[in-house]
């Protein structure tokens, strides 16, 4: 997919991957937090795009899997002193193992669509609602990670300052998006494409519509909890009412609705955009001296309301063409995978 | 006589109390073209599906290469060597032409590029290898039977079940089709059922024909045969003309 992009896309990504790499020396902490945000939502955008984009299968619970990726890397740290690579290991298991539950449940009982959806926000709230009364885990009072100052980024325990935050964030979103672009090379790639498209005629294509539905659930489900525990160690507190919570599962998958569903660059175009645009009306309304509180949902909102109007295949493809970064008609070098005659 | 390819024995099914398809048998010989025929809501299509694996029998046995296939899933039916089109055409909609039939293929040949080969020369036989980059939603009908017919194929079944591939083809794209089966049939040995109303196609095509009427099998035999039986003639035109 890469070695089809044409040289003015290949020149841009080469000029982006070198304005996010040296970032750090070009940028204050406050532009730096704003680029580790923009990451992070480029990241989940991704990991939720693998069910949805792809296989066509529309959660609204993906902060489950950020809560309990979070959760579990946080308590392995604070009650057993075990580092956040290997909680990593234990996070991306445990979240694997909720989404195999809420998979199997639903695909082995051929719940789909709307239904679907909402057996995901079911879950994600009945585990809040768990983790509230969780004592070990400091329940509803919320989770706490020991910060101490350091003079050296300790990059083994994720300690460390906001520049190495930074750069774990972005190796996680390039490897994202590398995998990704691997995924939709493979024989399970097209085959979400498929089920996506129309899933009896995958069927009787001799695609095992249950097998490649959970694989598509596991893959985002464990992706998504790498998000949560890297959260945990940034941030340093973790409370159920916040990580769990369903406006969080809004904010994952607003940035690929907006950049595109089903393309690779959609969930980080979206994701920056949403960031830099709310980031930008906050800031200009505090200069006007208004103050405007709850601003950034209207302001998510009207996004949403347009970009479903006007663009509903999402930013990235209509860009991409007007950029010249897309040869239409033909195999799309963008990694389009939603390709329609109007653009 | 060789075991024949496919077997059906008194096979039933009923929705609710509509009896859509009751105690039908027959078999098709490995390497034969045979047509299912009969008018609208006969059956047809639902012998069809039972066949593919969409819905399981209520009675009776399906026998495909000797394993009995009744109660399968589709995807394992299309393993087995059964590929079907389906009636009301069903493209990956948002995928080029060529994705639609790499896709098919992928099940034999789980290596992409091999794949992409595979489909390339299927699109070809069928003669839309000029449209494979173009997203299969903007394909006319005619070019979309097409390509429901050449994903099938790309799955590379011992039997083909094509349900109304010829219903709104123009004659000269009827003989088209009909020429591309035979080839398949003749080169590869490729057994073929299908539902079909175009007359001219049945005729031209297959070397045997079934009447379903009412979920039951009125007439089998050859085709000049069965046009002039009087149940057939009755079905179709009603009593005064047989």
């Amino acid at each position: 997919m890469f070695s089809q992009i044409n040289p003015r896309a290949r020149g841009l990504l080469a000029a982006l991957a070198l304005l996010l790499l040296i970032l750090p020396w070009i940028a204050n902490n406050y532009v730096l937090s704003v680029a580790v945000l923009i990451l992070y939502f480029a990241y989940t955008g991704q990991a939720w795009n693998v069910m949805m984009g792809f296989c066509g299968q529309l959660s609204l619970g993906h902060s489950l899997y950020v809560g309990i990726g979070g959760y579990s890397a946080a308590a392995l740290f604070v009650h057993f002193g075990i580092g956040p690579w290997g909680g990593a290991l234990v996070a991306v298991a445990a979240s694997m193992l909720v989404g195999a539950i809420i998979g199997f449940l639903a695909f082995r009982f051929g719940i789909g669509g709307v239904y679907f959806a909402l057996l995901t926000i079911a879950f994600a709230e009945f585990t809040r609602l768990g983790f509230d009364h969780w004592q070990w885990l400091g329940a509803s009072g919320g989770f706490f990670l020991p910060v101490k100052q350091r003079e050296f980024n300790d990059l083994l325990n994720l300690r460390g300052s906001p520049v190495m935050f930074y750069y774990v964030m972005l190796a996680l979103a390039t490897a994202a998006l590398a995998f990704c672009t691997w995924l939709l090379r493979t024989r399970i790639g097209y085959y979400w494409l498929a089920i996506r498209e129309d899933q009896q005629a995958a069927q009787a294509l001799g695609i095992n519509t249950f097998r490649c539905k959970m694989i598509a659930v596991l893959i985002s489900s464990g992706m998504t909890s790498l998000a949560g525990v890297f959260f945990a160690f940034y941030y340093n507190n973790l409370f159920p009412e916040q990580i769990f919570n369903m406006g969080r599962s809004i904010e994952i998958i607003l940035g690929p609705i907006i950049g595109g569903i089903g393309t690779l660059f959609g969930p980080i175009l979206g994701a920056a955009l949403l960031a830099l645009l709310a980031d930008g009306i906050t800031e200009l309304m505090a200069q006007i001296g208004i103050e405007l509180p709850g601003i950034k949902q209207v302001f998510y909102g009207s996004c949403l309301l347009l970009v479903t109007m006007f663009l509903p295949n999402g930013v990235w493809p209509a860009l991409a063409r007007r950029l010249g970064l897309v040869s239409a008609p033909g195999p799309d070098p963008a990694g389009n995978t939603v390709r329609h005659p109007d653009g | 006589m060789a075991e024949p390819l496919l077997e059906v024995v008194a096979i039933a099914k009923r929705f609710r109390g509509l009896k859509a398809v009751s105690s039908v048998s027959f078999a098709i010989e490995a390497g034969h073209i045979v047509a299912l025929i009969g008018p609208n809501g006969a059956g047809k299509t639902t012998l069809f599906n039972m066949i593919a694996g969409v819905y399981a029998p209520d009675a009776g046995e399906i026998r495909f290469a000797g394993q009995r296939i009744q109660g399968l899933r589709p995807d394992e039916i299309c393993v087995a060597g059964i590929g079907r089109t389906f009636q009301l055409v069903r493209p990956f909609a948002g995928l080029s032409v060529l994705d639609n039939v790499v896709i098919g293929a992928l099940r034999r040949s789980p290596r992409i590029a091999e794949a992409r080969r595979k489909a390339g020369l299927i699109l070809e036989r069928l003669g839309i290898a000029e449209k494979r980059d173009l997203p299969a939603a903007s394909l006319t009908l005619p070019d979309r039977k097409r390509l429901e017919v050449a994903r099938a194929l790309a799955t590379e079944p011992r039997l083909l079940l094509l349900d109304e591939v010829m219903a709104g083809l123009r004659p000269t794209e009827t003989d088209r089709m009909v020429e591309v089966f035979r080839e398949l049939n003749r080169e590869t040995g490729l057994t073929i059922l299908l539902i079909e109303h175009v007359m001219r196609a049945v005729m031209a095509l297959s070397r045997e024909i079934h009447v379903l009427h009412h979920g039951e099998l009125i007439a089998s035999g050859a085709p000049d045969e069965v046009v002039r039986n009087p149940a057939v003639l009755e079905c179709y035109l009603g009593e005064d003309a047989a």
